[in-house]
């Protein structure tokens, strides 16, 4: 296998502009598959979850998941997409194993979702406007394990396994329009963009979105042409891209390998491109074939789905608040730095931020408990925070604690060791370890009186009216009662006791 | 005659995987001319008032609930397959080496 040169980013960037367009697969989570009630699990036993629809066997009529349909919808509708008012399914026929009915039931000229969009912020704010051809449904295909020869990898092998579990679970393809105007910023909306359809299937609950279960797929397809050129340039479609940064590193491979080609004079083949992480290069696969070879025709087993402005009305007062918006909509609540608000984003703790201050906790309390204490522990434990076993309640209750005086922040910290050792509430883990302030004072000044006897000269030195060195006797107190003290009171009631004005 | 000619006959035995000698390609693009152009009449015959169609039947919205039914056991799904090999059907290689 020959490996292909590539020009540096930037050199290609100043030649040329990259256009774009994504094929993103999303794997709907229905309890049955689009055709057929075998039921919809990953990672089952091989063969285990097919009936006689899915293995293509004669004389089966498929019937199609009205679930499967309204999640489609869903998904146009969070696109800004026009919902077909009548929309049929079709055929596109091609033989490999798998398969198993030599054509995937799709939609071919009248797809149920189409002429949508929407807005990628990247990370700086920058806004992209990406505009959807459409969204249609149609069904997975099984999976396929090549074995023998050398890699696992298709070439070379001597024969391959067959696992149709996969096999007619719903897909909906969203199609975007050509993107162009990206620049140099392409790689990076590539990310964003794939990012921006998981958050949002996610969001919509239509799909488990975990790109490493293939739930989430994305084809890219790449072209360049001069700067300056209308015509739009040889595209290539990377298939097998299959996290998001492998959706930004195969983008700018290919920008790079398609410069590389176009300096030496050559012509851009229009063929799939396979990714490989290991390599974080693309190679060669099959050369693109004429969208007719794949013959579409009208499925005749199933009749056209209907879509009334009631139904897709009904379907649309479902839809949650889009996730950009709520992120705009809670920064803006909590009164979070743009720096604050991404390190809550990137640690998955927007949910729990967002229900601990419902619970009542302001957000300030809310953002350093779940950023500082409970973040430090799940790190430790190596859990997600969200996982560690902390509910918003907790959170709220400490924070009440602290405010009436019965603990401090140090006092809070064993709470929540406590806590999480299955002790029981806050306020049973501050009765159980008695962890509550003493403020007694009586106690208190035992405690001080010993203190000072033990430090005369430092008694005698505030005396004297060196007020700060009262933190050494401060110090003392706290020691002695376990931490369990008012910094505040000790430091007055040591004052008094010396006859010294605070 | 409709336009479907040898070329175009020997192009879909190619995509459809069947083997046809160079009398049959000739006799088929002869008999599915004629059948291109028998179905041709049906067009003829509506108007552009008739939408087009994709079924005979008028019958829109046939869906069933996402509830789970009928399983086969991995026994039974693979009980007719040629071969099999743990658990799952074993197919020849897909591509020669390249």
């Amino acid at each position: 296998m020959s490996v292909d040169t590539i020009l540096s980013f930037e050199e290609a960037m100043e030649k040329y502009e990259p256009v774009l367009g994504f094929e993103v697969h999303v794997e709907l989570n229905t309890k049955t598959k689009m055709f057929s009630s075998a039921p919809n699990v990953f990672g089952d036993e091989p063969n285990s979850n097919v009936n006689e629809v899915c293995l293509g066997l004669p004389g089966v009529l498929p019937v199609v998941n009205k679930k499967a349909v309204e999640s489609s919808i869903l998904i146009g509708l969070a696109l800004n997409c026009k919902i077909a008012p009548h929309s049929t399914f079709a055929r596109k026929q091609y033989f490999y194993p798998d398969t198993p009915k030599n054509f995937q039931t799709s939609q071919y000229d009248d797809p149920i979702c189409y002429d949508g969009w929407i807005d990628i912020e990247l990370e700086d704010g920058t806004v992209f406007h990406v505009e959807i051809e459409r969204a249609h449904m149609e069904e997975d295909a099984g999976k396929l394990t090549h074995m023998g020869g050398s890699t696992g990898r298709i070439q070379g092998a001597d024969y391959s396994l067959v696992d149709y579990n996969r096999s007619g679970v719903p897909l909906v393809e969203i199609v975007t329009k050509t993107i162009e105007g990206a620049g140099s910023r392409a790689p990076e909306l590539a990310k964003a963009y794939v990012a921006a359809i998981r958050e949002i299937v996610k969001n919509l609950g239509v799909s488990e979105a975990k790109m490493e279960h293939g739930n989430v797929r994305c084809d890219a397809n790449v072209s360049l042409r001069p700067h300056g050129q209308e015509k739009l340039g040889t595209r290539t479609e990377t298939k097998n891209v299959n996290s998001l940064r492998a959706v930004e590193n195969a983008v700018k491979f290919e920008i790079q390998r398609h410069a590389a080609v176009l300096d030496s004079g050559v012509a851009i083949t229009q063929e799939t491109r396979h990714w490989h992480e290991d390599t974080k290069s693309t190679t060669s696969g099959r050369p693109k074939s004429d969208a007719d070879d794949y013959r579409y025709f009208p499925e005749p087993d199933l009749v056209p789905i209907v879509t009334t402005a009631e139904w897709v009305e009904e379907l649309r007062s479902r839809l949650p608040e889009p996730p950009a918006e709520r992120r705009k909509r809670l920064q803006g609540d909590w009164g979070y730095t743009d720096l604050e608000f991404r390190d809550v984003v990137n640690a998955g703790l927007m949910d729990e931020i967002e229900e601990t201050v419902a619970a009542g906790a302001s957000a300030a309390a809310a953002r350093k408990w779940w950023m500082g204490e409970i973040a430090r522990r799940a790190k430790l434990a190596d859990v997600d925070p969200a996982a560690l076993g902390v509910s918003p309640a907790v959170v709220v209750e400490i924070e009440k604690l602290i405010a009436s005086g019965a603990i401090n922040d140090k006092l809070a910290r064993k709470v929540l060791d406590g806590v999480l050792e299955g002790e029981g509430t806050p306020a049973e883990v501050v009765a159980k370890r008695g962890l509550a302030v003493v403020s007694d004072d009586g106690a208190l000044q035992t405690a001080i009186d010993e203190a000072l006897a033990a430090q005369p000269d430092v008694a005698e030195k505030i005396r004297g009216g060196k007020v700060q060195a009262v933190g050494a006797i401060v110090g003392g107190v706290m020691k002695v009662t376990r931490g369990q003290a008012d910094a505040g009171r000790v430091r007055e009631l040591i004052l008094k006791t010396l006859g010294v004005e605070g | 005659m409709a336009a479907i000619n040898r070329d175009d006959v020997a192009h879909l035995a190619q995509l459809a995987h069947i083997e046809m000698s160079d009398d049959e390609l000739d006799r088929m693009a002869n008999e599915l001319a004629l059948i291109v152009d028998s179905v041709k009449s049906v067009s003829e015959a509506a108007g552009d008032d008739v939408p087009t169609t994709s079924h005979p039947i008028p019958l829109t919205n046939v869906m069933r609930e996402d509830v789970v039914g009928h399983v086969l056991t991995v026994e039974e799904a693979l009980s007719g397959a040629p071969d099999s090999a743990d658990g799952r059907f074993k197919v020849p290689a897909i591509l020669e080496e390249s």
